[in-house]
């Protein structure tokens, strides 16, 4: 019987031949990967077993970005538990302050990710590495730590959905609007437990800032990966950055799918997920007499070089209307860099919205962008649950950086021009 | 291993942002966390939860973030055992690895009501309402997960 692309990673790194949907495995990891909030509960439960070293310290990553520069000293001294773990075991991928990025944003551009991998992060996002071609998922704590020591991990082989992806996005739509068109379609259970194969020949058009979007947001199907198939689109990207070889897998001709969805991406439409799950679609031009107070550009989801061009081509030389806070926060040390040099931080100042350094801050209501009771964002982060983003009485509306710059332009919920972008 | 007591229901896709708001997730420290448990859908439940109770919600429970520090809260405050009509992949997996004991039963969600007192047996799956004299069976673990369970979590299974 034929395997799917995860299947096939799979069966390598458990060194099988062949697996199959519900086997239970125990396989190989090639990166294990934790933050600032999820290592401390890892570093304790490692303690705890009484781990002499982590199996190699090549393969672990730690990126502490959650809450960095520390909101509060209670964080702080979660940092420093990070930060002297780190220093302990001599993890080579220890990233601090100065040099961090969120960690789905720089574990790509890092090159410390690659095709082929077998890949464990505790943090849900962590299947953002399937637009490489690698099987990717989130974890807790706990498999971190048993991951750190052994190397190794269990899982349950995953079903699939495969979306057969054909045509190509209208310049006003990205990755955001596929996932969130997507997600609206199926549910937040709608890939439980799967994994969300990516195929056909609209593949190819799409960035690879658009497939680390849609894959980001796997985890909100409840899918336990997505993955993008190998093609010149990764080969650019992954050459000269990555620092092993990609090895590449494509599902076989005969692998077996639960489902295959169809999904024309020439028909996608600015879209935008409405309080409080993201299935709650809408086509964005629904949705103008929405008002919101916020605007958050950025996150895991949207904090990439793509994400702040296409936020600059709308705000440049406009103004954020009254009353709005408009917050953008570029993923990486790199990117923030970039947008310095192409001048697009000037543009967002000019336009009156504030630029932070990188981190996850707002998206989970950690800091930088609290919202009060009865309070509205629009954001281009991955959730938008009750209290996601501060007061339970506020709300947050999921879309991509070109919605979210456009509607901080009108003060209302505002599907960008194709002229615009 | 069983246990028994009251019942708390929940609805569909209740995600760990409101079982542990991401604003407490400056520490670790379970005891600490766990006075924060539910507060964002049910501010009384850690008043009201007393050892052995039972959470029983709908579909998809846990969705959302990995924090671990999400089924480590519902356990620390006491909460026996949760019934669900599914879990999403990643609580589901963190409860197993921490031990905290969870059941798929879409029957169970469905007849049992709040309030009610349960009793539920890990071992046979048997769960039973007593306020209702009904009773129902969840899904087994396979065989490699109960090893894990019963080896009192992942890291102690591994270091068998």
């Amino acid at each position: 019987m034929g395997m799917t692309m995860t299947q096939k990673i799979l069966a390598a790194h458990a060194g099988l031949d062949s697996v199959e949907a519900g086997q239970l495995i125990s396989a190989s990891l090639d990166i294990v990967l934790g933050n600032d909030i999820t290592t401390p509960v890892a570093v304790n439960e490692f303690k705890k077993a009484g781990f002499d070293g982590v199996f190699d310290k090549d393969r672990i990553a730690i990126v502490l970005d959650h809450f960095v520069p520390n909101k509060d000293i209670k964080a702080a001294e979660q940092s420093k538990q990070c930060r002297e773990f780190a220093c302990e075991h001599c993890v080579s991928h220890f990233y601090d302050v100065g040099k961090m990025g969120i960690e789905h944003a720089l574990l790509p551009e890092q090159g410390i990710v690659t095709a082929g991998d077998c890949i464990i992060g505790a943090d849900s996002h962590t299947c953002t590495y399937g637009a490489l071609g690698a099987f990717s998922t989130g974890v807790g704590s706990t498999d971190m730590a048993a991951g750190m020591a052994t190397g190794m991990a269990w899982f349950k082989v995953p079903a699939a959905i495969k979306f057969e992806l054909t045509g190509k996005l209208p310049k006003n739509c990205s990755g955001k609007d596929v996932i969130l068109t997507i997600i609206g379609k199926i549910g937040v259970d709608g890939a439980l437990y799967k994994s969300m194969e990516f195929a056909g020949e609209g593949v190819a058009s799409l960035s690879m800032d658009d497939r680390l979007c849609i894959c980001n947001m796997a985890i909100e199907a409840g899918a336990k990966n997505g993955i993008f198939p190998v093609d010149d689109v990764t080969r650019a990207y992954m050459n000269g950055r990555t620092e092993r070889k990609p090895v590449e897998y494509s599902a076989d001709p005969d692998a077996v799918y639960e489902q295959v969805i169809k999904i024309n991406l020439s028909e996608i439409v600015p879209t935008v997920s409405c309080p409080h799950l993201p299935e709650n679609t809408k086509p964005a031009t629904e949705l103008s007499d929405i008002k919101v107070d916020q605007v958050v550009i950025g996150s895991c989801t949207n904090g990439r070089m793509e994400d702040m061009e296409a936020a600059y081509n709308i705000l440049n030389g406009k103004k954020v209307a009254d009353g709005v806070r408009c917050i953008i926060i570029p993923a990486t040390m790199k990117i923030y860099r970039e947008c310095i040099e192409r001048g697009y931080i000037t543009a967002f100042i000019d336009a009156g919205a504030v630029v932070s350094t990188p981190t996850c801050g707002p998206c989970l209501g950690g800091y930088m962008g609290i919202l009060a009771e009865g309070e509205r964002c629009i954001a281009t982060t991955n959730r938008n649950f009750v209290g996601r983003m501060g007061h339970v009485k506020s709300e947050v509306y999921l879309a991509s950086p070109a919605t979210a710059a456009s509607s901080a332009l009108t003060g209302y919920i505002t599907a960008p021009k194709e002229a615009e972008i | 291993m069983n246990t028994k007591g009251k019942v708390f229901k929940y609805p569909d896709n209740v995600d760990t942002d409101v079982i542990i708001p991401a604003r407490y997730l400056n520490t670790s420290d379970a005891k600490e966390l766990s006075k924060h448990c539910m507060e964002d859908i049910d501010r009384d439940y850690v008043n009201n939860v007393r050892p052995g109770d039972v959470m029983v919600a709908g579909w998809n429970f846990g969705c959302g973030s990995s924090r671990e520090h999400a089924p480590l809260v519902i356990k620390t405050c006491g909460t026996g055992c949760v019934i669900a009509k599914s879990f999403a992949r990643i609580f589901y997996r963190n409860a197993i690895n921490i031990g905290l004991p969870i059941l798929e039963c879409p029957e169970a969600a469905d007849g049992i009501s709040a309030g009610d007192e349960v009793s539920v047996d890990f071992d046979t799956g048997i769960i039973t309402d007593i306020t209702t004299q009904k009773t129902y069976r969840a899904q087994p673990f396979p065989e490699f997960i109960q090893n894990i369970i019963s080896a009192g979590g992942l890291l102690k299974s591994l270091k068998k």
